[in-house]
């Protein structure tokens, strides 16, 4: 995920303003990261596949973020919130879509579920490019509030997308912990077979949890959008990242999840300031390696039984 | 081995050969092409379809042979045939090295890892872009392209040798690849495909078994990647991007995985495929998506896989 890249005033800073506006820009990105991995987190924890076209579910949330600011009159307050809605129903309808037409045809089997979706990867990104165009589609923040620094000033809106990452965060978490519907989750994904003998009805959780990871990633892609412009080939970086936090924080753990996006996303803020973003992925990739060499199951994931 | 099998692999090597006479200029060099990257895809298969371990990295592995043959003849002055040898022992050097931290993993995990590392490798590449020119790619002028072996001088710009040599290394990978399928270890592969437990309770040093295999695979790939860079004077970031980590698991697939000769139909079948598509669209990769989609639903097998099943049982 791109940090906002610093502007050029930012250069002749003092150390530690830097190093503040480094870990704020990656605040921003641990927090949207772990909102997009949530979505690949959940239903791999859950369907133990992993979606690969999860990063063109993302893309497409941005474009249709972007389509929605221009339809919606009102200015970009009312197109932000109109996005907020369109765009998970939308992807989590494609997200349904791909449940029942692919996954479930394939029953689920973990290698043809990735080069399925590695095919509908090819054909999200290829119809995207076709039919809008392959130029970058700024989306207007709802807000331009900034907060000032002695230092420099720091966008109001990007603080906003942690807060509101947070909040879902703590909502996913809550469903997990404490609803019903969290409970028949954790059950399904703890022994399919068991959970089918009880009587729940597997094969529509699992359409549930797929469209409310699609939905989640969309929601993160309608929030950063005003940060990153929306772009074709953007759903890469995003699923690239999900994959590195979901690996270190061990396949299926939220938690671990979390505290992955935290590390990778500030180590990413920081290095791109004082270095490049390409040398920060690269340490990034390395970090992943490093992780699997000591605890091959990840940082909260549980060896497999 | 049977001798129809022999017999059927040379009749393909021997078609090949006589393929040159009768096809255009544009053919050839699309069939040239063709050789080269189907050596990748034999390569991908020995990995995935024998020892059933999906790589979804192995651009690196191409990469590092395209990579090392440029920049050993651009950079390092070295000829053609030093150039090439020195990617491929740097390709099995890779190899190995990245095969040790990710068969630490297995299953989604390994897919997943495999797709880090290509994308670190790809970072790299465009890191590094004062040496390998990132996107526009490193162009292998054409007076260093002349070379003799054994007092025979050869220029790579001809077609004529180009589809010749492609052609004796295809042959080359195709023999390696039976002998190994064919081989003890490649038994003890498909055994670790059906049912890695079982086979290392019977004693087999399975960790060992699955870092040849990767080995071998990523030697395959590195050495279709130093062909490439040679043979076509030129190296560029795309060729190491995600899509040619994608692009040897789509061949391996179509061909039909666990045969020696699917991912050689399966890239010839894709080349046209996106040649023909390419003719009204600029679309291809949608073609490559559905085709994918597809075979995942309706063909898990591939074509020969499947003709093997139903038809010729001594397929190898």
């Amino acid at each position: 995920m791109q940090p906002g890249h610093p502007c050029k005033a930012a250069h002749p800073l003092a150390f530690f303003p830097h190093l503040l506006l480094a870990l704020l820009e990656g605040t921003v990105a641990a927090a949207v990261l772990a909102l997009a991995a949530l979505g690949l987190s959940l239903v791999f924890g859950v369907m133990r596949v992993v979606n690969v076209a999860h990063g063109e579910f993302f893309m497409l949330a941005a474009m249709l973020a972007w389509w929605v600011a221009k339809m919606v009159p009102g200015g970009p307050l009312a197109g932000f919130l109109a996005a907020l809605v369109v765009a998970p129903l939308a992807v989590g309808f494609l997200a349904f879509l791909t449940e029942r037409l692919l996954l479930r045809r394939i029953n689920y089997d973990p290698e043809a579920t990735i080069v399925a979706t590695i095919g509908l990867l090819f054909v999200i990104q290829q119809l995207a490019l076709s039919l809008l165009g392959a130029d970058a589609k700024p989306v207007a923040a709802p807000f331009t509030y900034r907060i000032v620094f002695p230092w420099f000033g720091f966008s109001g809106y990007k603080l906003f997308v942690v807060a509101a990452s947070v909040a879902l965060l703590l909502g996913v978490w809550f469903v997990l912990a404490k609803t019903r519907f969290g409970l028949i989750m954790r059950v399904t994904q703890f022994d399919r077979e068991t959970a089918t003998a009880f009587g729940i009805p597997v094969n529509t959780v699992y359409s549930a949890v797929f469209v409310a990871g699609a939905a989640l990633v969309a929601v993160a892609a309608v929030l950063i959008v005003p940060i990153q412009q929306a772009h074709y080939l953007m759903g890469l970086d995003p699923l690239l990242m999900s994959f590195i936090v979901v690996i270190i924080g061990g396949l299926g753990s939220i938690k671990g999840s979390v505290v992955a996006a935290l590390i990778i996303g500030l180590a990413d803020g920081v290095i791109s300031m004082f270095f490049s973003p390409t040398l920060a992925s690269i340490i990034a990739t390395l970090a992943v390696a490093l992780v699997l060499v000591v605890r091959p199951q990840g940082l909260y994931g549980q060896a497999p039984r | 081995m049977s001798a129809k099998s022999i017999l059927l692999h040379l009749a393909v090597v021997a078609a090949l050969f006589a393929l040159q006479f009768v096809a255009s200029d544009y053919m050839v060099l699309v069939l040239t092409r063709i050789m080269v990257l189907a050596i990748y895809a034999m390569g991908y298969n020995i990995l995935f379809g024998y020892a059933g371990l999906l790589s979804l990295g192995h651009a690196m592995f191409f990469a590092t042979g395209l990579y090392a043959a440029a920049l050993g003849v651009t950079r390092l002055g070295l000829g053609i045939p030093e150039a090439f040898l020195l990617a491929v022992v740097i390709g099995v050097i890779v190899s190995l090295v990245i095969g040790l931290i990710v068969l630490r993993t297995s299953g989604v995990a390994f897919m997943i890892v495999t797709l880090m590392f290509s994308q670190a490798a790809f970072l790299t590449v465009l890191y590094f872009g004062d040496y390998t020119r990132g996107d526009e790619g490193i162009v292998i002028p054409d007076t260093l392209r002349q070379f003799s072996v054994a007092g025979l001088s050869m220029d790579l710009t001809s077609p004529v040798l180009r589809y010749n040599l492609a052609l004796g290394f295809l042959a080359f990978a195709i023999a390696v690849s039976l002998l190994v399928v064919r081989s003890k270890t490649g038994h003890v592969l498909v055994a670790i495909r059906e049912n890695e437990n079982r086979t290392a309770m019977l004693g087999y040093d399975v960790a060992r078994y699955k870092l040849r295999a990767f080995v071998l695979s990523g030697a395959f790939a590195a050495f279709s990647g130093a062909a490439y860079a040679l043979m076509f004077a030129y190296a560029g970031s795309t060729l190491a991007s995600i899509q040619y980590s994608i692009h040897p698991l789509l061949w391996t697939l179509l061909g039909g995985a666990a045969t020696v000769l699917g991912p050689i139909l399966g890239t010839a079948i894709m080349f046209v495929l996106v040649d023909v598509a390419s003719g009204f669209t600029t679309a291809t990769l949608l073609a490559v998506g559905v085709v994918l989609i597809l075979l995942v639903l309706f063909f898990p097998k591939g074509i020969l896989g499947t003709l093997r099943q139903r038809y010729i049982r001594w397929l190898p």
